[in-house]
């Protein structure tokens, strides 16, 4: 099991551990819930040390991305502007989603995610041979992140590393600056405002401990999952893989068709492909909880969860689904629990922003 | 581990309590609420329901995933612990205090084949916790 520069904090702090694409991570220090509201309410912080920085330099790294990748780094302009996009085989299928930074004309920096990671490296390596030899790839395990979210994440960073103020407070979300031999962006995974530090491996468990001593709470994978679900936001490998594009999985902002000329990889497929499925949020209406791979009726047909769980900010049962494109936002629909069929709504995802809830919740009276 | 010397057990992490009337109260264990995080969802057996030996007869629910409650003597269902239903988190701040059914056993000896707190407490060491 690999380990990341924090596994002994998270050991101290009495983390539960557990596997995670091959990592040993922690699920939670005590109380996902607890863990959920602190981002939702104050400040949080995740190791994610475990997804891979990949820095690729050279002339020729742009027109290299503008191919590799179906949105477009053409928007990428000043120095720390981010993009969320996805890398498509030649069928259309996600291999991995990504943030890119622009750093330089001649130096990007990517952060794909662990379990794809090694797949993705291969993949980009086999590309570039073919389109941009002359562009390097290089693997930043030597670099640690950590993530600091919620409504709070700003002034726990500026207190825990004053240093960093001047330069991060003015950025704006999908964002990053170079703060010494740190890479600061103002993203994360949560809904919540916030930000993410890559920095040198040795000195993260002393960011660690500042942050823990200006009271951010230590969040683990559990609570990272239901943020991200509350917020609407996909993981790789359960709500999208290689079977499905990007339109079939509520990505389609992220599918930069503007340039003409532009022929990015898998282009050609998602073109030519039916859309014929959708990736939409479901609040349960009857008392229960979503789980992933769990069946869903439908008056257009047969969908599936592809991530459940229980809502800790709307105290309701919430997923996101592939279902028929047809099927449209309010409609009911029935999800197999347990050998029942409980009832549902359609709702347009995210369910939570910036801590506040954006979809209605009315649980049906027990029976 | 709190595994309370004056209870019963199962293999399936249930605790078991004789009360003075006869009937037992069931829940589960200070184990098995660690190891299933914390709790959002009970659904319990409705009274009357006439259960056999581990039977599959309620549900909980934590962040993590959803676990089968067995009944751990045959017996009729007598009450339900409805407090539950609006509180899950309960099962995880006072396991022992949070009895979730109670059951009349058909045959009141059969609490002496369940587990007393010392094996019990073998049979999650020898889980590896």
């Amino acid at each position: 099991m690999q380990h990341t520069p924090l596994n002994a904090q998270h050991r101290a702090l009495k983390a539960r551990l557990v596997d995670f694409a091959g990592w040993e991570m922690p699920l939670n220090y005590g109380s996902q819930i607890e863990e959920h509201h602190a981002v939702r309410r104050a400040a949080g912080m995740f190791d994610v040390s475990h997804m891979l920085i990949v820095d690729l330099r050279g002339e020729a790294v742009r027109p290299f991305l503008r191919r590799l990748l179906a949105n477009d780094v053409a928007k990428l302009q000043t120095t720390g502007r981010a993009l969320y996009g996805c890398m498509l085989h030649e069928g259309g299928g996600v291999i991995d989603d990504l943030i890119v930074y622009f750093l330089h004309e001649d130096w990007f920096r990517l952060v794909v995610n662990a379990g794809c990671a090694e797949r993705d490296l291969a993949w980009i390596e086999t590309q570039r041979d073919a389109l941009a030899p002359g562009v390097q790839i290089r693997p930043r395990r030597d670099l640690a992140m950590i993530a600091v979210q919620g409504p709070q994440a700003g002034p726990k960073l500026w207190q825990a590393m004053p240093g960093t103020q001047a330069l991060t407070q003015p950025l704006k979300p999908f964002a990053a600056v170079t703060v010494g031999d740190m890479f600061i962006a103002r993203t994360g995974y949560t809904g919540e405002d916030g930000f993410e530090v890559m920095l040198p491996a040795r000195a993260a468990p002393y960011f660690w401990q500042a942050l823990l001593e200006a009271g951010v709470q230590p969040c683990g994978l559990g609570a990272r999952d239901t943020l991200r679900l509350e917020a609407g936001l996909n993981l790789m490998g359960q709500d999208m893989d290689e079977r499905v594009t990007p339109y079939e999985s509520g990505l389609a902002w992220t599918v930069d068709l503007t340039d003409p000329a532009r022929d990015f990889i898998g282009r050609e497929a998602l073109l030519r492909l039916p859309r014929s499925r959708q990736l939409t949020g479901l609040i349960l209406l009857d008392r229960g909880v979503l789980r992933t791979k769990q069946k869903v009726h439908t008056a257009h047909g047969e969908g599936e969860v592809t991530s459940g769980g229980f809502s800790p900010t709307l105290a309701a049962s919430i997923a996101l689904a592939r279902l028929p494109a047809q099927v449209a936002a309010g409609d009911e629909v029935e999800v197999e629990v347990r050998q029942q069929r409980l009832k549902a709504r359609v709702v347009k995802p995210p369910f939570v922003r910036h801590g506040q809830p954006l979809v209605q919740v009315h649980t049906l009276p027990s029976t | 581990m709190n595994i309370p010397p004056d209870l019963r057990y199962t293999k399936t992490h249930e605790w078991v309590r004789l009360e003075t009337d006869g009937t037992v109260s069931v829940g589960i264990t200070d184990h098995a609420q660690d190891l299933l995080g914390d709790m959002v969802f009970v659904e319990n057996p409705t009274v009357g329901r006439q259960l056999r030996q581990n039977e599959e007869c309620a549900v909980v629910e934590s962040v993590k995933a959803a676990s089968d409650v067995y009944a751990p003597v045959a017996g009729e269902v007598v009450a339900v612990n409805d407090e539950l239903e609006s509180a899950p988190e309960r099962l995880n701040q006072d396991p022992y205090g949070s009895w979730m059914f109670r059951l009349r056993p058909d045959d009141p000896a059969a609490l002496d084949g369940l587990l007393d707190a010392a094996a019990y407490r073998a049979l999650i060491e020898a889980e590896g916790h």
